[in-house]
């Protein structure tokens, strides 16, 4: 095999495929997640320690921009699930084709946004 | 050839296969935590911190804690490594997210056993 192909990448028209932009979501979400940390261990440090800390918490839960935060969260944590579930379906071979990988990326990403929204009315 | 970099994977099975059984763990336990306070017909302090009195809870939560630290790292480290080609700037990430890492598993303790 020839080791230098020239390369003419046209990257304006290549296209991600959906497995591969559930992927990119899986990293992003994730990453989120981990940036995240801090802060939902403080949420629960504060939930825990006393009523008074547990009071000002869901105070501060209260104000809209601490909500679209939560709930942008939630969504990182239900794209992470969803789409780890079905990393862990493709390692157990139940994912065996071209159809089945973009039926499943379709399912991850509506299962997930769905979920959120699901959640974001019950806790709201 | 494989050029092996201390920054670079442990070319083995082991992460891989952490990262799969901290994720069904991590799993469980949400599933769980997530059904429980749903079902609840009030949610308030007493019914929150009377969930985490017991021992079996907090260890469990600890473990879940602990999978999630874990979890982040493997996780990161893989971005970090496609990303981050440098030896030296990896490495000082690297570092840092391990560090961080065992500061947040300390913390869990100290917020699971000092409510």
């Amino acid at each position: 095999m020839d080791k230098e192909h020239p390369k003419h990448l046209a990257l304006h028209l290549i296209k991600l495929p959906l497995p591969g932009f559930v992927s990119i979501l899986h990293r992003i979400s994730g990453l989120l997640l981990f940036f995240a940390l801090p802060l939902l261990l403080l949420m629960l440090q504060y939930s825990l320690r006393s009523i008074e800390t547990y009071t000002q918490l869901m105070a501060m839960l209260a104000h809209p921009l601490a909500k679209l935060t939560l709930l942008g969260l939630l969504w990182a944590f239900l794209h992470h699930f969803c789409a780890g579930l079905r990393y862990l379906a493709i390692d157990l071979h139940y994912v065996r084709d071209l159809a089945q990988a973009r039926n499943s990326s379709k399912a991850v990403l509506a299962t997930s946004l769905l979920l959120t929204v699901l959640l974001g009315v019950m806790l709201w | 050839m494989v050029s092996r970099v201390v920054t670079g994977a442990h070319y083995g099975l082991r992460d891989w296969l952490i990262q799969r059984v901290t994720a069904a763990l991590m799993a469980a336990y949400s599933v769980a935590l997530a059904g429980y306070l749903l079902l609840q017909p009030r949610l308030d302090y007493d019914v929150w911190t009377g969930l985490f009195s017991g021992q079996p809870m907090r260890t469990f939560t600890l473990l879940f804690l602990l999978s999630v630290f874990y979890h982040a790292w493997i996780g990161v480290r893989d971005i970090v490594m496609d990303y981050v080609k440098p030896a030296g700037v990896r490495l000082a990430i690297h570092v840092l997210v391990i560090l961080i890492s065992l500061l947040y598993a300390i913390w869990s303790v100290q917020i699971l056993w000092g409510m």
